[in-house]
């Protein structure tokens, strides 16, 4: 019981200083995981995010349900991904509630409107980076393209595109024979 | 019932979002299309605060729909609800985990995930393009009046600043809020 309010305790910090997740928290991971705690090594918190980039959710909360498995199983998956969100929950709620009540003052929404600018400047830049390791030849490109397209101008759900993706990538890698 | 509807919404996103925080983005805005829960511009100032504060985006953004749609209760539902998929996943996976990570049918599926989740996260880029720098509703009135000049401007020079000095996206929000409040751009 100690260990598991330990786990959850531990990621719930983890959770608070983290921003951004991915891989911005690796550098923490080392620090408070590795070197202070010796909960895993580092080729174990890489291994974590292999998978966790081959996984569904958020790579971070991938992490924190591998940590806590192999520190207490099951129940230590659960308890360290509950200590994780928590700081979340309790900070957005917070600045939402807040920002509710001062939605229609005008600096307010000057700020924002600035703001939604920087953000549409730094999901560019994300797509970017993300171009170099998701399009690796003629196939995958075709296929952000028709994705691209196709998500922009129809409202087809995205489940569709995730779907067809995967089986795409299965039947070229296995049957396509030699496509570059 | 909207608790048990955010649940399941949350659930199936978590379970087909895949590649990092963004990679909620475009769920986000179907969800917005069909329940009519929150705005397109909602989607993004709730993007902006997201990456603001601390906590992985994906978190983040789950728990800013989910109070917003029912409060605090749908703030915990949600949250636990996208996060839920990836727990179950991880638990079976932590098993056996040298065999999945060198299984080929795995690695063949996301030869193709990675480009589509690339494609959708643009493809929901360009929606915020279309709230932040376009002002679509002005066809009718001259092809010119549908681009936002003032914004347009602001956001090349950001991207430039930003391919050069590479800080946190927490700097660039902040200073984006103070051009929006000197150049009144939202009203």
């Amino acid at each position: 019981m100690k260990e598991l309010l330990h786990l959850y305790l531990t990621f719930c910090k983890l959770g608070a200083v983290t921003f951004g997740g991915g891989y911005a928290m690796l550098p923490i991971l080392q620090r408070e995981i590795v070197e202070k705690r010796n909960w895993a090594t580092n080729e174990e918190i890489t291994d974590y995010y292999a998978i966790g980039q081959c996984t569904p959710g958020v790579i971070a909360i991938n992490t924190s349900t591998f940590i806590g498995e192999k520190r207490k199983g099951t129940i230590g998956g659960i308890v360290a991904t509950l200590g994780f969100i928590t700081p979340s929950i309790v900070i957005i709620t917070i600045i939402a509630s807040f920002l509710q009540n001062f939605a229609d003052l005008s600096i307010v929404k000057d700020a924002f409107a600035g703001i939604r600018v920087c953000i549409c400047v730094l999901i560019i830049q994300a797509v970017i980076k993300l171009l170099k390791n998701s399009v690796v030849d003629r196939i995958t490109a075709i296929l952000f393209v028709v994705v691209l397209l196709f998500s922009s101008f129809t409202t087809i759900s995205p489940i569709i595109f995730v779907i067809i993706a995967g089986i795409t990538g299965v039947l070229v890698k296995n049957w396509g024979g030699k496509v570059q | 019932m909207i608790i048990i509807r955010l649940f399941y919404e949350f659930f199936i996103i978590g379970l087909f979002s895949v590649g990092g925080g963004l990679a909620t983005l475009p769920f986000l805005y179907d969800l917005s299309a069909r329940t009519g829960w929150f705005t397109e511009i909602d989607v993004v100032n709730m993007l902006a605060v997201s990456e603001s504060t601390p906590g992985a985006i994906g978190v983040n953004m789950a728990s800013y729909v989910g109070y917003t749609t029912a409060g605090i209760p749908g703030s915990i539902v949600a949250t636990i609800a996208l996060v839920s998929p990836s727990v179950f996943i991880i638990i079976i996976i932590a098993r056996f985990l040298k065999k999945f990570r060198e299984n080929e049918l795995v690695q063949s599926a996301f030869y193709g995930l990675r480009p589509a989740s690339t494609g959708l996260i643009a493809a929901a880029g360009f929606g915020v393009m279309k709230v932040s720098l376009l002002s679509l509703e002005n066809w009718s009135v001259s092809f010119m009046e549908i681009f936002n000049w003032k914004e347009i401007i602001i956001a090349v020079v950001l991207f430039i600043v930003i391919m050069k000095y590479k800080k946190h996206p927490v700097f660039y929000i902040i200073l984006a809020a103070l051009v929006g409040i000197l150049f009144h751009l939202g009203t």
